[in-house]
């Protein structure tokens, strides 16, 4: 279970400080599917950050299955990041000419898991990505968007998250094959339980998670059950 | 993160960049060749003198005529001063304890003249016991006895560039004659070949007792040095104090500055010799160490370079768990991947090198352990040096901003 509790976030790196967060509070249930939506600027990014243990907020709580990250040290936060969150960025981030399995067994790498379990791990997380066996042996830079975005969340998979916290991740698609992604985070969520944040600008990106928080300005204008909620083809399957 | 993780993740990253990874160890290769190199050269070179000095004699102390003067100074001209004499060399044989052999010598350049042909040449003369001292070898015939030097005998032993100068290749001198200075002299030995660098060439020599040197050649009763063989190496230093003892007394000199006599000890010569080849020796590796150093810079460069063209990477690595330790360990281990390599390499070419001037016949080298590990030691260290700041660089990067980076 995740719990923002009256979140602020100050950058007093410019000239002016400025206040990204004002004060955000929310809880997210396990098993839930929510997307944080607004435009440039809302603050979502800072909150993501927030959220994916990247970052600290300046005043206020964040803790995360039960545990509060709100004040942690770079390494404890790494550590976090490394047990309960994965990530799906919107640029990939794919190690170039590095073979699928090898990108997908990476975090196992910094977890700690001996080498002979890792190859098992990284195929049932693939497997539930919904990338065919064909392609793992292949390079990241030999497959099309949609199968590079599928190996990333294989990536964040793979390590059983308690979050997995997607940041843009259809931003780099066209509409099908995003489509096809977001189609695999709703069969994640709905077959395996998992807990997935989206954050977003689209609004046609966010009607395919239950519920939608809307942020501005630094502050959340609505947090509702999606009730238009899209549910995506499901031709995930390739 | 294992150390299998760490290398295996080495091996990818300098793989993907082969080119740049190879031109970048070339820089630490050179430098790591060329330090081989120079130490097996130099030790080379320290050795073959050693050995030409050691092939003067065993255990040698020289005693010379003249004020004293430090080795390697300038010279008036050995045999100039008369003050030595054959009662000091005999003072010397029966006060000074620890002398194996003593030799006295008269030696003088002059012109020898056989049939039809002639050569200038250093004329020792001496007495039997110089073989023993000196290291002389007789080929053919024999070194001439102390009977012949009480009799001023005109007998001479020839060193083989004498008999060749003389007789022409292949000629034998033994039995022949030869004239020093209008002087008949009978041939009545070769000595061997004993190689002609070093102080002097004593294959170019013609040996003739002292007595008959004094007598047809120097006309007086002076000697020019007088050569002892101490017992063992640690002899000569207690012989070169008795024997500067002895003759300060019997020439009544009390202060030893105003000698008017010097004595060379082989052990310093070796000593000066050794420390001469030391500073080169020196001199050339820290040239060679300066391209190190440039090649470790050359390295510094690059993972200056990686580190910025891999940004992205650091942030996703660390966004999925990766501690700054992994991060610095990672790129660390790049770097001295690198040296080490190139370490690698640059000791076999360095070897190869030395190899070749053996092979060459240009000089003996010597390749030894201590500079392999060396070699290696600082060539790790220059990895984790010249690494350290851009290790240090990724480790530190912030994950949000490294993800971002374009």
């Amino acid at each position: 279970m995740i719990e923002i509790k009256n979140i602020t976030k100050t950058y007093s790196t410019g000239p002016v400080p400025f206040q990204a967060l004002k004060g955000v509070s929310f809880k997210v249930d396990d098993g839930e599917f929510v997307a944080i939506m607004g435009p440039s600027g809302s603050g979502k990014s800072t909150l993501m950050h927030i959220i994916g243990a990247l970052d600290t907020p300046t005043t206020g709580k964040y803790i995360l299955d039960g545990k509060d990250v709100s004040t942690q040290s770079d390494d404890e936060l790494a550590d976090v990041r490394k047990d309960k969150i994965g990530f799906v960025f919107q640029a990939f981030n794919l190690l170039p000419r590095t073979t699928v399995l090898r990108n997908t067994m990476l975090p196992l790498m910094y977890k700690g898991i001996a080498k002979e379990n890792r190859e098992p791990l990284a195929r049932k997380a693939l497997l539930s990505a919904g990338l065919g066996e064909d392609r793992w042996q292949n390079k990241s830079n030999e497959l099309s968007g949609g199968q590079i975005q599928r190996v990333a969340i294989a990536r964040a998979l793979v390590n059983n998250p308690a979050l997995i916290l997607a940041d843009e991740p259809t931003g780099n698609l066209d509409t099908k094959t995003g489509e096809i992604v977001l189609a695999t985070f709703q069969r994640l969520n709905k077959d395996e339980g998992r807990t997935i944040i989206l954050i977003t600008h689209e609004h046609e990106v966010a009607e395919y998670a239950e519920r939608i928080i809307f942020i501005r300005d630094g502050l959340i204008v609505s947090d509702s059950k999606n009730h238009k909620r899209r549910i995506a083809n499901h031709h995930d399957d390739n | 993160m294992t150390t299998t993780d760490i290398l295996e993740e080495t091996y990818v990253a300098l793989s993907a960049n082969k080119a740049r990874s190879i031109l970048t160890m070339l820089g630490i290769i050179i430098g790591i060749a060329s330090v081989i190199a120079m130490i097996s050269i130099g030790q080379g070179a320290q050795q073959s003198i050693s050995a030409n000095i050691a092939s003067i004699g065993s255990n040698l102390v020289m005693i010379m005529p003249g004020a004293a003067r430090s080795f390697g100074g300038p010279s008036a001209g050995r045999g100039s001063a008369q003050t030595l004499t054959v009662e000091d060399g005999e003072a010397i044989q029966n006060g000074v304890a620890n002398i194996a052999a003593i030799a006295f010598d008269v030696s003088a350049r002059a012109q020898a003249t056989a049939k039809g042909t002639n050569t200038n040449t250093s004329i020792i003369g001496t007495t039997p016991s110089y073989t023993t001292v000196r290291n002389v070898e007789i080929d053919d015939g024999s070194f001439f006895a102390d009977a012949q030097v009480q009799s001023a005998a005109k007998v001479a032993v020839v060193g083989p560039t004498v008999q060749t100068d003389l007789f022409g290749d292949g000629g034998t001198a033994l039995g022949q004659t030869i004239r020093i200075k209008g002087i008949e002299f009978k041939i009545i030995g070769v000595t061997k070949t004993k190689g002609g660098s070093g102080f002097s060439n004593t294959d170019d020599t013609i040996y003739i007792p002292y007595t008959s040197a004094q007598r047809y050649l120097t006309g007086n009763k002076y000697l020019t040095e007088i050569d002892i063989s101490g017992i063992d190496s640690n002899s000569s230093s207690l012989v070169q104090s008795d024997v500067t003892d002895l003759l300060l007394t019997r020439h009544h000199i009390s202060d030893p500055a105003s000698a008017d006599f010097n004595l060379l000890n082989q052990a310093d010569i070796v000593a000066t010799a050794s420390s001469v080849t030391n500073t080169f020796t020196i001199l050339l590796s820290s040239v060679a160490a300066i391209s190190l150093v440039v090649g470790g810079i050359g390295i510094m460069n690059m993972m200056l370079t990686t580190v910025t063209e891999r940004t992205r990477e650091i942030g996703l690595r660390k966004a999925i768990g990766a501690k700054a330790h992994d991060i610095n360990m990672q790129f660390l281990a790049e770097a001295v991947a690198l040296t080490f390599i190139g370490g690698l390499i640059g000791v076999a070419i360095g070897w190869l090198i030395a190899f070749g001037v053996t092979y060459f016949g240009i000089l003996q080298t010597k390749v030894s352990l201590s500079s392999i590990l060396l070699a290696f030691g600082v060539s790790a260290g220059i990895g984790i040096i010249f690494g350290y700041y851009p290790a240090r660089r990724a480790a530190k990067m912030n994950p949000i901003e490294a993800l971002r980076f374009e």
